[in-house]
């Protein structure tokens, strides 16, 4: 027990689209999850950042950036940068200075500025860059992929749009009571499907929405905690940013093509080797899940999540939400924060979002939409080019 | 007559980029294969081998197949944001298919061909690759491979 790292304290600043400096919101963020911990800020040994590439040089040294904003102190930093899994691997920075001995308190954070309308390349003539590529080439953009997936699920399992607006529907629910969440408005099955279509069979309140928001957590190891009289603490039992394996035949964001499987024998699926992995390292499994934060870029996408995560067989997903086991009061809440559906994405921060709910979850401090007796809870995401996200902590 | 740009005829419809698909009478996408260990690639691998029980940098080009399954599908209903760029004033929606190669075994992205909407796709679908027009500006038309469904008519 005594190697265990804990997070000892969660904040965020609302998501919205707040138009202002990414800093504010990581400073708000980290004040909240310092004050949370109890924590001197001035103990902090370690600021690991988790970038943004959307808002200048300060957002590539996302660590400095907040640690100048909060005042120098001389700790050690780190920034780091992996897509949607930016937190992720922001956090597993922080716990690795933590298990490794080399320091006891370290303070993480990601927040972003975001842009109107889809999220596109960075500027300049880049042919050598895939994603610049994809939308000049193909003219495909993020819900591209998205869709791709969902018109895949209706193919293979006969799952229906009215399927998908009804996972949008019960995340709208969820949101309703999440103060940090950008939209909180019912949402009726018929509102979902009387929304324009974007990327058929994907509508517009399907899709995540880009947004400006802050999370910060701070861990520190379990002996910390103790002699300084944190408590209500929870552990962090696995970290998993695993890359895929080689060949993989599904296509993702931003590829033109999958691998080839010509010359090699079939691997695990990126997604499902995700939270495998964070599975394995916990010795836990999908079974002792109390809820689970999953990457609902879109509606559909969320059913794909549950059989990735292993909540259910591929197929079943759809199943397993209209017995309503998926929303909050059934066997395996999804998403009780409301999810990217509420919050939209702001994209370093967002990792560290599913971090802060199911924290909150596991202590009973989730409100209105707090998952009854919370144990066990799991997030799940994905990074552009091949970055795995998946956080697995405990009471 | 001047030769200005603006009023010389356009020059000759070419690839929106170099060396990735051929644009003759039966045109193919342009991967390369691993002479070591025999896997394909598109776009093409440069330098290395990309699988990791293989230690080799040599490929030779390869055509891929000119024809495939529709492992999904979708459409573009907004006008995607730069480097796209757009075909005409007012935004024509167009179809995007995920398609199956089955010697290669992977699966290639593509527009689909113009004239066809999603109402005319399906999954599993036989479509067969064509060069078009992907945009036309100045210096003349730039053409792209795109999926065309086999035996349906726009």
């Amino acid at each position: 027990m005594s190697s265990d790292v804990v997070v000892a304290g969660v904040g965020m600043h609302p998501w919205g689209k707040w138009g202002r400096n990414f800093v504010e919101y990581g400073v708000v963020a980290a004040r909240a999850a310092l004050a949370d911990a109890g924590v001197d800020y001035r103990d902090v040994q370690f600021v690991s950042g988790a970038d943004t590439v959307r808002n200048g040089y300060p957002g590539y040294v996302a660590g400095a950036t907040f640690a100048q904003a909060l005042g120098w102190t001389g700790a050690r930093v780190a920034s780091s940068y992996a897509a949607c899994a930016s937190g992720a691997t922001a956090l597993e920075v922080a716990r690795a200075e933590i298990l490794a001995g080399r320091c006891d308190v370290a303070l993480v954070v990601g927040a972003d500025t975001t842009p109107k309308g889809f999220l596109a390349p960075n500027a300049g003539d880049r042919p050598d860059d895939p994603d610049w590529l994809r939308f000049r080439l193909l003219g495909a953009t993020n819900p591209t992929y998205f869709a791709l997936y969902a018109r895949r699920r209706m193919a293979l399992y006969g799952a229906t749009e009215r399927d998908f607006a009804e996972v949008r529907a019960k995340n709208a629910r969820h949101g309703l009571a999440n103060p940090n969440a950008r939209y909180r408005k019912d949402f009726s099955v018929e509102d979902i499907l009387a929304s324009p279509m974007v990327a058929d069979p994907l509508r517009l309140v399907e899709i995540c929405a880009t947004s400006d928001g802050g999370a910060a957590v701070v861990v520190t190891s379990a002996d910390y905690a103790q002699r300084h009289g944190i408590d209500n603490v929870v552990r962090i039992r696995a970290v998993s940013t695993v890359t895929p394996a080689f060949p993989q035949t599904v296509i993702e964001m931003p590829d033109f093509a999958t691998d080839s499987g010509v010359a090699s024998d079939a691997v695990t699926p990126f997604k499902d080797s995700i939270a495998k992995a964070a599975y394995e390292e916990a010795g836990l499994g999908p079974e002792d899940l109390s809820l689970a934060e999953v990457y609902d870029l879109s509606s559909a996408l969320e059913l794909d999540w549950y059989e990735h995560i292993g909540l259910c067989k591929a197929g079943e997903a759809e199943r397993l939400l209209h017995d309503g086991d998926t929303t909050i009061g059934g066997r395996i809440p999804v998403n009780p924060s409301g999810g990217l559906a509420c919050f939209g994405e702001a994209v370093p921060a967002q990792a560290l979002a599913q971090v802060c709910e199911v924290t909150w979850q596991l202590r009973g401090q989730a409100g209105a939409r707090q998952v009854d007796g919370a144990r066990v809870g799991i997030t799940a995401n994905q990074g552009l080019f091949g970055h795995g996200s998946s956080v697995i902590l405990t009471r | 007559m001047s030769e200005n740009a603006t009023t010389s005829p356009a020059a000759s419809p070419r690839p929106a980029i170099a060396g990735w698909f051929t644009i003759d009478d039966e045109p193919a996408l342009l991967g390369n294969r691993c002479t070591t260990c025999g896997t394909v690639f598109f776009p093409k691998a440069s330098f290395f081998c990309r699988n990791p029980a293989c230690n080799g940098s040599e490929f030779e080009e390869t055509k891929l197949s000119r024809q495939g399954r529709i492992w999904s599908y979708t459409d573009a209903q907004y006008q995607p944001p730069p480097p796209y760029v757009p075909r005409s004033a007012e935004h024509t929606p167009f179809a995007i298919a995920a398609v199956e190669l089955a010697e290669e075994q992977m699966v290639v992205l593509g527009q689909v061909a113009d004239g066809y909407t999603v109402a005319d796709l399906h999954v599993g679908q036989q479509v067969e690759l064509v060069v078009e027009e992907l945009f036309t500006d100045d210096n003349g038309q730039q053409l792209v491979w795109k999926w065309r469904p086999i035996g349906a008519s726009a």
